[in-house]
């Protein structure tokens, strides 16, 4: 047996492998449900699974969408307004809360939320579906599981996260406002007139280009770990540990290349842009 | 070891030389079998041996590391999963747990092969639905939820539902496993009369003797992944193999109890 240092590197690369086998069932996963989402979305009896998945994921998740956003824009508002006040800018809050919200907290925080909400839901109910061999069963009855199951969950969180994002947006500036303007006395015309300035409609549509994204990688993850999920209730319960925790990397690390891509080409549209 | 000869046209499912490995474990080690139509095999073996594995490989939600399955004749094992759509709905699967969707209600889960493959009429859809669990001596039970039935029940629907599409086939993976004496008699009654009213070809997977010999028009027994003992039911009984009467007569490994006394 082999010991020191070339154990523990035949080990570090046996685990590296793992990883990226991994990678590659999520990827042929993650392309089959893509195939499968666009054949299945024609078909009347993929809106009738898809209609409770929507339901689930967007109406059911609206309240705590709604809240968090509230006081992610009050928290910064808090944060933002002696700094601004020490220097006489307070007026320009509006500017620097609601680009914040409206370009990465709403889609990150949406997302976020989403994939602790939906996300260990789904994971948990497929999983369970595994251990259990329901998804066996479907394919013995020759139903596709990726089609029947995965299809409509991934399509609703690619759906419906931008739209909760939106909502998340809107909460988040009101809270914001109310903050600075009905708490610590920011004159409203001047806040909103700034924020106008500030904000294009080019900020609001990348927050909502991310978030498609957002929705769409934690719909996979979470289905993903659901259908390899390991057997007995441990199994079930580490799934859904991992699909959150995976999920959120994920939107965080893609949070970072899509604002390097969009900073690229707002810059290339607009130019540089102040906010201040 | 006494042969089950029949004639090559009665053959309807072949493995020539299955093979499967998780990781290091070698399931089934080069097997090769052939059921005919009509009869019921029993599949008997100790827990581990691969006979859910085996099961698997038949319908193919299993795919062979090397060897090769046929059903009439024609190889399976490589085909895409929607060409096995075709395959898949002459097969019925009795899953060991029964694997009713636990979102649907009982008559939804018997009801649910059949919408899933053709367009019936509501009232054609009841009735049908309700044949099938009148054959099982469940008809009325629509309306209940998985959660709601007793365990020999659940199993019953399940095979309510295994047999919604008329299958040629049906595979049971351990029909009789934890159901006390009465239920499980139950479960090999209809195994039995889904084989005399619908000329069932049935691969039942068990490790329950009484089953085993009250369905069985031949036995199979598998070790390790390999058939060590393939006969009809009676030869079981007088078999001097060894590792044949261990298992038949429910005895234990002396190496198990050699462990037990250190």
């Amino acid at each position: 047996m082999a010991s020191g240092p070339a154990a523990n590197l035949s080990v570090l690369f046996a685990g590296t492998r793992r990883n990226i086998d991994k990678f590659g069932e999520f990827c042929i996963f993650s392309w089959e449900s893509c195939i499968g989402s666009l054949r299945e979305i024609a078909h009347p009896r993929f809106w009738r699974l898809l209609m409770p998945q929507m339901f689930e994921v967007g109406y059911r998740s609206l309240p705590v969408i709604l809240i968090t956003g509230a006081f992610v824009g009050m928290v910064l508002a808090v944060q933002a307004i002696e700094q601004f006040r020490a220097v006489g800018l307070e007026e320009r809050m509006g500017a620097v809360v609601n680009i914040s919200v409206v370009r990465e907290l709403g889609p990150v925080l949406a997302g976020i939320m989403l994939a602790g909400r939906v996300g260990g839901a789904l994971t948990a109910e497929l999983g369970t579906m595994k251990v259990t061999e329901q998804i066996d069963a479907l394919r013995s009855m020759g139903v596709d599981p990726i089609r029947y199951l995965v299809a409509p969950r991934v399509v609703a969180c690619f759906l419906l996260t931008p739209i909760l994002t939106l909502y998340a947006n809107l909460t988040g500036s009101i809270g914001g406002w109310f903050i600075s303007v009905v708490q610590r006395g920011v004159d409203s015309g001047p806040y909103w007139e700034f924020t106008q300035l500030a904000v294009d409609n080019f900020d609001l549509l990348s927050g909502v280009l991310k978030a498609f994204f957002f929705g769409a990688a934690l719909g996979l993850i979470s289905c993903f770990k659901g259908f390899y999920c390991r057997p007995g209730a441990e199994g079930v319960g580490r799934a859904c540990t991992e699909a959150f925790v995976t999920s959120f990397m994920a939107i965080l690390a893609l949070d970072y290349f899509l604002a390097e891509a969009l900073q690229t080409i707002s810059i290339r549209i607009y130019g540089f842009r102040t906010f201040l | 070891m006494p042969a089950t000869d029949a004639a090559n046209d009665d053959v309807l499912i072949e493995l020539r030389g299955v093979s499967k490995r998780f990781g290091t474990l070698t399931v089934l080690d080069g097997l090769d079998l052939t059921l005919q139509r009509g009869q019921t095999t029993v599949v008997i073996g100790e827990s581990g041996t691969g006979k859910s594995v085996l099961l698997k490989h038949l319908v193919v939600l299993l795919r062979p590391d090397s060897g090769e399955v046929y059903f009439h004749g024609r190889r399976v094992d490589h085909l895409s999963e929607d060409q096995l759509v075709e395959v898949r709905k002459r097969f019925g699967f009795l899953f060991q747990m029964g694997a009713l969707f636990d979102s649907m209600t009982v008559g939804e889960n018997v009801a649910f092969p059949i919408v899933q493959h053709a367009r019936p009429d509501d009232r054609q859809l009841e009735e049908t639905v309700a044949q099938k669990l009148r054959m099982v001596g469940l008809d009325g039970l629509q309306s209940r939820s998985p959660g709601q039935i007793s365990g020999g029940q659940r199993k019953r629907v399940a095979l309510a539902r295994a047999i919604a599409l008329n299958p040629e086939v049906v595979l049971y993976d351990e029909p009789t496993t934890g159901l006390d004496p009465v239920r499980a008699d139950v479960i090999n009654e209809l195994i039995l009369k889904l084989k005399r009213e619908l000329r069932v070809t049935g691969i039942v997977v068990t490790h329950d003797m009484t089953s085993a010999y009250k369905v069985a028009d031949r036995i199979v027994m598998l070790d390790k992944g390999r058939i060590i003992a393939d006969g009809p039911p009676e030869w079981y009984k007088t078999s001097n193999d060894p590792r044949v009467r261990r298992f038949v007569d429910g005895h234990a490994n002396p190496e198990d109890l050699a462990a037990l006394d250190d």
